[in-house]
């Protein structure tokens, strides 16, 4: 797997079939997202039912950055990778989740 | 060794003497008994095979497509309305640079229903990418799987390949077939290896999507692999017959060409009895000889340009159909030539359509109308032979 | 070139019939090719089998239009099919019948005749069942003593070879209508 994207300029660059051995990690699908989804940590119960939930696995468990929180681990969104699409804010069971407005840059 | 083999028997041997490692096909009339002597193969252990059971002849070549991916030697087999039902995937076994090969038994397609030879089958597969391998005798089937195999897994070509035999006329016909010795295969074919495959230990995506910025250069990967091909059948047939003792001399065959005034082409087993033929009429004194259409995909171009310098009249003999303006192998013969110096007379001979049996007076007849060619000039491009009633 | 043209129906071996004779001549070094042509696929339906054998290779593939011997193993099939078509000038056609070859020649104007009692032949050796014998074993044996287009021993090789079951019984029924077959020259 190469560690970062490739862009090849000819056919002489390219692999004989479609095979290819750049990771999708490098597709920056966070551009696509209108509106971003906003954990409230002081609602949230890590359940990670979001984490479950996200389509496109943009959401990760990390410890909790918080010294002596309640929870060791909380959901933590990727926003590189993050479409928008809702679907963790729907699923959250507490509402910890809130979908504000990208702001135009 | 020598054995009495059916066409459809002599091509299971081949994939038998090629360690192919996996098979999977679905039964079609006249492919069936391919199959049936490989499943028999592998259930007695005399090859060791993945033998995959299919609901159809798409899923048959899905299965291959898999099977191949992971890096493995694979067959399949099929004819007429089966290969049509694989069409989808032929094209993608192509575009993602399989090495599969696969035995097409040429069967007309329906309707009217018929099960006997015809080519159109195969040569509406035409632009999926595979190579085609016309071949006339039983020995030709066997010896041409493993040569398929061969040029298909070389490093520079990368493309699937049929062998082809006609419905019949070799599928259900015995013949006498000289086995190679395994140990002389196994050396002139040594085990598949793939420049890339499924490996979860080095993972990598397979078939992605490619924007139209780069569509077109995987296509002219393809054009440069069919020219790989060309020549690495010239070589591979070469090798071939140096350690097998027969030469299929690569894309095309000439049958008694020197000094010929006017060549036949033509392809698959009507080659076989045009031999006797044109023996016949070079005893009459007349100029004439025979070519053999091998390959059709790539198209021998080369060859018949620098034929077609050599002779006055070309004749096509088509065993198919195409419809809308004449055969698909004298259309394609006649382009190749229309860029160079060379202006033979080309005459189109739609021939031995939905299995009518290709005699030698057949022949004799059709030849004898290219000799008058030659005398008084073309009379008509396209002749349908042995039509009932006349044109 | 020898050319053998077989008539018979779907399920009584004709087509086996010329695939064991071609294995027999194959065996003598001689260049063969059998095969079948079917009308359609059903048990009963009249088949017709080619054989060709020649001491040179065999380049020709259409099918038998002018043979040097016929082989009916089904007479009944004689009001269906004219199956002395194309029969070259002293060939042969024989019989699968109880009969002696003269009750023919009304029949079969042209070649020479012989007959053999292979249904007789098959049931007597238990090949097939009483109803549907399998006869083209015996019919073989016949045809090798009227053609001589191999010998009556390599004949039984390949039977014993190319037999799936009961491999002594079809051979032992090849040699008794080679003993048994009657002759009627032209």
């Amino acid at each position: 797997m190469r560690d970062k994207p490739y862009k090849p300029k000819t056919w002489k660059e390219l692999p004989y079939a479609t095979i290819t051995d750049v990771p999708s990690t490098f597709n920056n699908t966070g551009t696509w997202r209108t509106v971003k989804p906003v954990i409230d940590y002081d609602k949230c119960i890590s359940c990670m039912i979001c984490w479950k939930f996200c389509p496109d696995v943009a959401i990760s468990i990390v410890p909790n950055p918080k010294e002596g929180a309640k929870f060791d681990e909380v959901p933590k969104i990727d926003y590189f990778f993050c479409k928008g699409c809702g679907i963790c804010a729907h699923e959250c069971p507490v509402k910890a989740i809130d979908m504000v407005q990208e702001e135009s840059k | 060794m020598k054995l009495t083999l059916t066409g459809n028997q002599s091509n299971a041997w081949g994939v038998k003497l090629a360690r192919v490692q996996v098979v999977a096909a679905y039964p079609i009339t006249p492919q069936t008994t391919i199959v049936e002597e490989l499943a028999e193969f592998a259930a007695n252990g005399e090859l060791d095979t993945q033998y995959i059971k299919v609901e159809s002849e798409h899923s048959a070549m899905a299965a291959v497509i898999a099977a191949e991916n992971t890096g493995v030697r694979t067959y399949t087999a099929s004819s007429s309305h089966g290969l049509a039902l694989m069409h989808e995937m032929l094209h993608w076994a192509a575009g993602a640079r399989l090495p599969i090969v696969m035995g097409a038994v040429n069967r007309a397609m329906g309707p009217p229903w018929n099960i006997w030879a015809d080519h159109t089958d195969t040569i509406s597969q035409r632009d999926t990418g595979w190579m085609q391998f016309y071949v006339e005798s039983n020995q030709e089937v066997l010896d041409t799987i493993i040569q398929a195999y061969k040029v298909a897994e070389s490093k520079d070509v990368m493309l699937p390949a049929m062998a082809i035999e006609d419905a019949f006329i070799l599928s259900h016909t015995v013949e006498t077939v000289e086995i190679p010795d395994q140990e002389l295969v196994d050396e002139f074919l040594p085990p598949y290896d793939p420049p890339e495959y499924l490996n979860p230990k080095d993972p990598k995506g397979f078939g992605s999507l490619v924007m139209p910025d780069f569509y077109m250069e995987f296509r002219y990967l393809m054009y440069k692999a069919q020219e790989a091909a060309r020549k690495r059948i010239r070589e591979v047939t070469k090798e071939y017959a140096e350690i097998f003792g027969r030469d299929y001399h690569g894309l095309v065959e000439e049958y008694r060409t020197e000094d010929a005034d006017v060549v036949m082409v033509g392809a698959g087993t009507m080659i076989s009895t045009a031999r006797d033929v044109v023996d016949k009429l070079r005893s009459e004194g007349h100029k004439i000889g025979l070519v053999k259409l091998r390959v059709f995909r790539p198209f021998p171009y080369e060859e018949i340009q620098e034929i077609a310098k050599r002779v006055e009249v070309m004749g096509v003999m088509d065993r198919s159909f195409t419809h809308g303006y004449g055969g698909a192998m004298f259309n394609e013969v006649k382009a190749a030539v229309y860029n160079t110096d060379a202006r033979p007379k080309m005459k189109n001979y739609l021939i031995g359509i939905g299995g009518r049996d290709v005699t030698a007076k057949m022949l004799e007849d059709t030849f004898r109308n290219a000799l008058k060619v030659r005398e008084h000039g073309l009379d008509e491009e396209i002749m349908w032979v042995d039509l009932k009633g006349g044109e | 070139m020898i050319e053998i043209r077989f008539h018979g129906r779907g399920g009584q071996g004709a087509v086996v019939a010329s695939k064991i004779l071609a294995d027999a001549a194959a065996r003598e070094n001689k260049d063969v090719q059998a095969f079948p042509f079917f009308g359609v696929e059903r048990r009963g339906a009249p088949v017709t089998a080619f054989t060709k054998i020649d001491t040179k290779p065999i380049r020709n593939k259409a099918q038998i239009y002018e043979p040097d011997y016929v082989v009916v193993l089904d007479t009944s099939l004689l009001h269906l099919v004219d199956v002395t078509a194309g029969l070259k000038k002293g060939g042969w056609v024989l019989l699968n019948t109880p009969k002696r070859p003269e009750e023919f020649r009304d029949t079969i104007k042209k070649g020479n005749l012989a007959t053999v009692d292979a249904t007789q032949i098959a049931v007597r050796n238990r090949l097939g069942s009483a109803t549907a014998p399998i006869v083209n074993t015996s019919i073989l044996g016949a045809l090798v003593r009227i053609s001589d287009v191999v010998s009556i021993d390599t004949l039984v090789e390949s039977v014993l070879a190319k037999s799936p079951v009961k491999k002594e019984e079809n051979a032992k029924a090849a040699r008794e209508a080679y003993d048994e077959t009657i002759i009627l020259e032209e």
